[in-house]
């Protein structure tokens, strides 16, 4: 363990990754996840390893998926928009089985969206994001000093099972500084051993090996047999982080920094008297269903606090599959949570109430919309297409 | 008895899957025999690309990495940057490298990349069966240009060689065709060069090879090679626009 230092969430991650063995790295300039690239164009080099600047994010992730088939430990970074166009060559790492660090500090979205952060790529990171059935590995940090440590276990775990694993940040873990420290000994990518389907130099008499996405006839074979794998991540790898839920009426879950609002929220709570414990997932996939079961036992209600729409909200309603009523206290798009506009929820989840409470359609209560073609403005135009 | 000619060990004795008349095993011939001649055969590490040469994984004897469509040049950066010792090719068509990959290879000649790039341009999507591709020619019909490719709604054919000059990064560029034996050793120079560039870590080589695609051209491989004759050439002139290699 290293001394505790202050750092940028962001370049406590890049810190992190050369720590943990990341000897390639491509990316893309946008915000709010720059300081990535930047730290790693002035330390990759000295490290051994090599940084290119990619002229995109699809070719940042193409170069991930080419030095990933040496075996490399490779890494790409962005943010949504970004992520985004990275879906490509994330799915084609998945079906080529590689291993990889996909880093997402997440922005406002739709689209350009905005630069605060947000979590609205929950469903993109854990639903797959690109074609396929395929699945990667989400880690969600809420620290900048697990934001600098995650980086060793997502290597890891990529490599156990051959497959993208992904660490979920949001734009202010990114941004801001807390004190923090290394919990590993740097990692000398050199003296790891091979891996045995890798492609490489001086095969010296060992089988050819090939790395490519084209199944073709033997497709269903290979998702099936991989899904063996998902079956298996699912059962032994959750993460989760409980805090307070023994006794809880109200468990709230969430992510992300989300979940550091929320411990404001347990302890005011506690304060008033309220019995508020957090389920916190580290893995958003696989999801630790299991574990917020248990979590949510002897509660009343469960509340669903993330930087979205509802979409997290998804994975604890199929965990608790009816068993509990769950909540959604959302703050999509930018918007961000404290415990002073948590506990409104928790109270309103025990007594009944809506405060703090979202739900879409009742959200839409009393509204209607229709968009119209008027040809008052003027019509259209000829259909006749052409040039 | 003495053997004349025999396959090259860097290609497997593996039925291929092109069609009759096609130029794509020519070119991985020479490539194969390249490898052997440069004592190569080793340190080479291909990328396959999408469309008709996606298989191509299984016919060089070489470790290959076959990636998404147009994406061969970020995909041969990625394994070049992290084995240096490699030698690195990327296999592409035309509509892999001009059309949907365009920004990857024009990049890749920036940073001069020290790859080999092998573009076989024969003005159509093969694989897909027929459809319209940056490099068709102007009147030539294609399944999405049925009235024949019209300037004023497609544009004009694009020369990459020509293009790519124009970048301080391309330091090989050439242009051959495999229509008749002569063009044959030509295109084998012009490919050895390019490969031999990349031993010598001269940087960014590209050979652009006039290939001839009868099924989709709708033509017999004799009307082919007449039309890689005089309708492609005259297009595409060959010739060697960029030879820093020398210096």
């Amino acid at each position: 363990m290293t001394e505790k230092t202050l750092r940028k969430g962001n370049e406590a991650l890049a810190e992190g990754a050369i720590r943990a063995g990341c000897r390639f790295f491509a990316g893309y300039p946008i915000t709010p996840q720059n300081e990535v690239p930047e730290y790693m164009s002035a330390h990759m080099a000295d490290a051994g390893g090599a940084f290119v600047q990619a002229e995109s994010e699809v070719a940042a992730i193409n170069m991930v998926y080419g030095a990933a088939s040496t075996g490399t430990r490779s890494m790409t970074s962005s943010s949504s928009p970004g992520v985004s166009l990275k879906q490509e060559g994330i799915t084609y790492l998945a079906s080529a089985d590689l291993p990889c660090l996909i880093v997402n500090v997440m922005r406002g979205g739709p689209g350009l969206g905005s630069i605060s952060g947000a979590q609205g790529d929950y469903f993109q990171a854990t639903r797959g994001g690109g074609n396929g059935d395929y699945h990667i590995i989400v880690l969600a940090p809420n620290s900048v000093e697990e934001l600098g440590n995650f980086p060793k276990m997502a290597f890891e775990l990529a490599e156990k099972y051959r497959m993208p694993c992904m660490i979920l940040a949001d734009g202010i873990l990114g941004q801001m500084m807390e004190s923090m420290s290394f919990h590993f000994d740097p990692v000398d990518p050199n003296t790891l051993g091979k891996f045995d389907w890798a492609v490489d130099i001086n095969k010296n008499g060992r089988k050819k090996n090939n790395v490519f996405s084209y199944k073709g006839d033997n497709l269903i074979a290979d998702v099936v047999e991989r899904a063996k794998r998902y079956g298996y991540i699912e059962k032994t790898e959750p993460r989760f982080e409980s805090r307070q839920t023994e006794d809880c009426d109200v468990l709230l879950v969430a992510y992300g920094l989300s979940s550091r609002a929320c411990m404001e929220a347990v302890v005011k709570g506690r304060e008033e008297g309220l019995k508020v414990g957090l389920f916190r997932p580290i893995t958003l996939w696989p999801f630790p269903s299991q574990a917020l079961r248990d979590a949510a036992k002897n509660a009343k209600a469960v509340v669903c606090v993330e930087q979205s729409l509802g979409q997290l909200v998804q994975d604890v309603k199929l965990s608790l599959n009816g068993a509990k009523p769950v909540y959604l206290n959302a703050y999509p798009a930018g918007g961000q949570p404290d415990g002073g506009t948590i506990l409104p929820a928790v109270k309103s989840a025990l007594n009944g109430g809506t405060e703090g409470l979202f739900d879409l359609q009742r959200h839409a209560e009393g509204f209607s919309y229709e968009c119209k073609r008027d040809t008052s403005l003027g019509i259209q135009g000829d259909w006749k297409g052409g040039k | 008895m003495t053997i004349l000619a025999q396959r090259p060990k860097s290609l497997l004795d593996v039925p291929m899957h092109y069609c009759p008349g096609c130029g794509h095993g020519i070119v991985h011939r020479l490539m194969a025999e390249t490898f052997d001649e440069l004592d190569i055969a080793q340190r080479i590490i291909g990328v396959a690309p999408v469309g008709c040469a996606v298989f191509a994984d299984s016919y060089f004897a070489c470790d290959m990495v076959q990636g998404a469509h147009g994406r061969g040049p970020a995909i041969a950066t990625g394994i070049k940057r992290s084995k240096p010792g490699a030698i690195v090719f990327s296999y592409q068509g035309d509509g892999d490298l001009a059309s949907i990959g365009m920004a990857e290879i024009v990049h890749a000649a920036v940073r001069s990349e020290n790859i080999t790039v092998i573009f076989i341009n024969n003005a159509i999507y093969g694989m897909t069966g027929g459809q319209m591709a940056p490099t068709t020619l102007v009147g030539q019909v294609a399944t999405t240009a049925p009235k024949g490719r019209d300037p004023k709604l497609q544009g004009w054919p694009i020369n990459m060689c020509e293009m790519l000059a124009q970048i301080t990064g391309s330091k090989y560029l050439a242009r051959v065709a495999v229509d008749s034996a002569q063009n044959v050793m030509k295109a084998k120079q012009a490919i050895k060069k390019a490969f031999e560039n990349q031993v010598n870590g001269v940087g960014f080589s590209m050979v652009e090879v006039i290939s001839q695609c009868p099924t989709n051209w709708g033509a017999t491989p004799m009307q082919a090679l007449e039309f890689v004759r005089t309708k492609m050439i005259p297009q595409y002139p060959l010739g060697v626009f960029k030879d820093e290699g020398a210096k």
